[in-house]
């Protein structure tokens, strides 16, 4: 198989080469879902894929979530690895009984005897202008959901290296691929040997003093920008990429919130009933002693995500992850 | 004492007789789709109704080729063209009485505006300033619906419901090809059939779903076939022929205003343009394909009719063009304007009461516009 030189290659090439190298190496790797097949996906991330591997192995299945992913759990009760797309993340509803109530629970329901290596690709959040149901942030639902991993790159390197180990994982993953980034380019070299790292491990993106950024997914190039802007304002601020959801990576996320003594959580789902919540207890949890102000959160506004033209008043930007940092000296408030 | 232990005793009977619950024979649709134009029964239709139904449809596709021009002037976000099905519909909106209900899809903007949906306001969803521009009591429309096949159940619990009050409304629910695979469907049409409710269900088959062929959707011999299992009648028309489809329509929405039950419509027909305008229909179609259905064209086929039988002279057939310029004129008018939209409205129908949370974000909100109109635009976003 000869690789196509994809210098430099976005986030959605790397996801394709991700996807092909996992059908390359494990005969038992199915790609399916609404349009993967001949149009290669509504953003391109199965291209080739038909061609190459078969129309067995990358299949057009008929329009109906429940039954991809219903017929996915079967599959992989036989022995396959199922790598199945939801078109869009509100797209994803109908197939929620079978996530929830067989998904996630094969392996617990059955003493551990039937684990279902299942994939369920994701693309998610807003900031391309889709119309209604084009732009859900439901990391929230699949996060409160036990048994199911859920990760979320950020980054082109990241792409690929989650998408190879949510392939290669016993259980159930959910890759949330952040729409607005599909299109990101970095220095990731598809030539250069890839290292596929265990799902579960948080970067720090940026070391700073002042204080912590938690983020994912699509906020973290806005928190880096924010970075980059609060300098001016003196602060250094450190930025924490968790990639991944569950399981979450407490350690890498207590020691930069030591470090820094404050922390901010940004995210665009909403933030009541949403993932910072549960973030920010752990973080207050483990590191009571350590912090100089309460863990803050910036999130999307707890409404129905908004239509295009008013979007950007609901996505936490730079200015809204500033204002929080600026409340974190909490002394000179209180 | 169990079957088991009465073995040698044990004498076998035939099974109780069985009967199918309804005879299958009137549900199953024709062999071939209703056609009008072109047949003897073109002749018993009402001269004033086709040309009526020539006059919209010749707007409609003036209206879409208007509407996808907006979409690469940036005016809207997106637009799923319905061109080379305009008559399913014009048909589903003329088909209907005031009081009956339409349940688009979001590709059927033009039954809405047929309907008499002001043309700005059934574009406030695709043009991304709204999700829904106008009040579904109104017009008796529900809003133009995204997920696939989720406004069927609403359909019939409304007919459902209509019929509980002992109003004689009827509610057409309009859904693709593909649509038809998903859970919410099949639901839709078994609820309708055991509560008899009176809806209509108006399938376009256009050939696609996005870029998945009707073949890898169904193996069934037709999409109407469908409503037999489920207890309801099949109907199979050719869905570019107006006076047809307005036929089955029509029949299918008597039916179940006088308390016969749903229907399932199959209209085949094609989608000529691509699936909306960010998609590209050439990774999955061949031109010869879309040229052929250019030669089945709503439009030159109701023409063909009416000028064939001196029902239309090209005085008339320039009028009804005019009118139809006139129409995507205002349209494309009223659209050049910059939408006035204020984002405190994010805020103002999550709940009838907002909650204390999103009174804070609301002044939240609002603290940061206020700081934004003070700096002039200024650096902050
Ligand atoms: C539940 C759900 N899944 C996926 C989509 C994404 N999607 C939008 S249109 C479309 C194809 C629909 O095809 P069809 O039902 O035949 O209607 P057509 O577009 O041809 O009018 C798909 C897959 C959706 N809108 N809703």
């Amino acid at each position: 198989m000869t690789t196509v030189a994809l210098k430099p290659a976005t986030m959605a090439q790397a996801l394709t080469r991700a996807l092909r190298d996992a059908m390359a190496a494990d005969p038992t790797v199915h790609v399916m879902g609404e349009d993967v097949g001949t149009l290669g996906g509504v953003f391109r991330v199965t291209d080739g894929l038909a061609k190459e591997f078969g129309e067995d192995r990358c299949t057009d299945t008929p329009l109906a979530e429940a039954g991809i992913l219903g017929t996915a759990v079967g599959m992989a009760m036989y022995g396959l690895r199922p790598v199945v797309e939801m078109q869009f993340d509100a797209f994803a509803y109908p197939a929620f009984e079978q996530l929830i109530s067989h998904v996630a629970k094969m392996r617990n329901r059955t003493r551990g005897a039937m684990p279902l290596p299942i994939t369920i690709r994701v693309p998610y959040g807003g900031g391309i202008g889709g119309v209604e149901h084009h732009s859900d942030s439901s990391e929230a639902y699949y996060m409160a959901t036990p048994g199911l991993h859920v990760v979320t790159p950020a980054t082109v390197a990241d792409a690929y290296g989650l998408m190879r180990a949510a392939i290669a994982s016993d259980d159930p993953v959910v890759v949330l691929e952040p729409k607005r980034l599909y299109w990101s380019k970095d220095s990731w070299n598809p030539d250069d040997p890839q290292t596929v790292e265990p799902i579960g491990r948080a970067v720090v993106r940026r070391s700073g003093r002042s204080a912590t950024l938690i983020t994912y997914g699509p906020s973290v190039p806005v928190c880096l920008e924010a970075a980059e802007a609060a300098r001016e304002e003196g602060w250094d601020l450190e930025v924490v990429d968790l990639r991944s959801l569950v399981p979450f990576d407490d350690d890498t996320v207590s020691a930069s919130v030591r470090r820094t003594g404050r922390a901010v959580v940004v995210h665009e789902s909403g933030g009541f009933g949403g993932p910072g919540g549960e973030i920010a207890a752990r973080v207050t949890e483990r590191c009571f002693h350590h912090l100089e102000a309460p863990v803050l959160r910036v999130a999307g506004f707890d409404i129905p995500y908004p239509p295009p033209m008013l979007e950007r008043h609901h996505l936490p930007g730079v200015d809204r992850i500033l204002d929080a940092v600026g409340r974190l000296q909490w002394e000179a408030e209180s | 004492m169990t079957v088991m232990e009465q073995r040698g005793a044990y004498r076998p009977s035939p099974p109780p007789a069985w009967q199918p619950r309804t005879d299958p024979a009137p549900l199953l649709p024709d062999a071939e789709p209703r056609r009008v134009l072109g047949t003897d029964a073109a002749a018993k239709a009402d001269p004033a109704l086709l040309r009526r139904l020539y006059a919209e449809l010749v707007r409609g596709r003036r209206y879409n080729t208007q509407a996808t021009a907006l979409t690469k002037q940036g005016r809207l976000a997106v637009y799923p063209s319905s061109t080379g099905q305009e008559a399913c519909e014009v048909a589903a909106a003329l088909a209907l009485q005031d009081r009956d209900w339409l349940f688009p899809s979001y590709r059927d903007t033009l039954a809405a505006v047929a309907r008499g949906l002001d043309p700005v306001q059934a574009l406030t969803l695709l043009r991304g300033d709204w999700h829904t521009g106008y009040d579904p009591r109104e017009h008796r429309v529900a809003p133009l619906c995204t997920p696939l096949a989720t406004q069927l159940p609403h359909a019939v619990g409304l007919a459902h419901a209509a019929r509980l009050k002992g109003d004689d409304v009827v509610a057409l629910a309009m859904v693709g090809d593909g649509g038809t695979s998903e859970g919410d469907f099949h639901e839709a049409l078994n609820f309708a059939a055991v509560w008899q409710a009176p809806v209509v269900f108006l399938v376009q088959n256009n050939g696609f779903a996005i870029s998945v062929p009707l073949a890898k959707q169904t193996a069934a011999p037709s999409l109407a076939h469908k409503a037999v299992g489920y207890g309801m009648p099949g109907r199979l028309v050719d869905g570019n022929d107006a006076a047809a489809v307005h036929e089955v329509l029509s029949a299918a929405v008597r039916h179940a205003r006088a308390g016969g039950g749903p229907t399932l419509v199959e209209a085949i027909t094609y989608r000529v343009d691509a699936h909306t305008n960010a998609d590209d229909a050439t990774r999955y179609r061949g031109d010869a394909e879309v040229e052929t259905w250019r030669g089945h064209d709503p439009i030159a086929l109701l023409e063909h009719e009416l000028t064939e039988r001196g029902l239309i002279d090209e005085a008339g057939i320039e009028a009804v063009r005019q009118d139809a310029e006139e129409f995507a004129a205002g349209l494309r008018q009223r659209m050049n304007q910059d939408p006035v939209l204020d984002p405190m409205d994010l805020f103002a129908h999550v709940y009838a009461e907002p909650t204390p949370q999103l009174r804070e974000q609301r002044a939240q909100l609002r603290a940061e516009l206020e700081a934004e109109h003070d700096s002039h635009g200024g650096t902050r976003r």
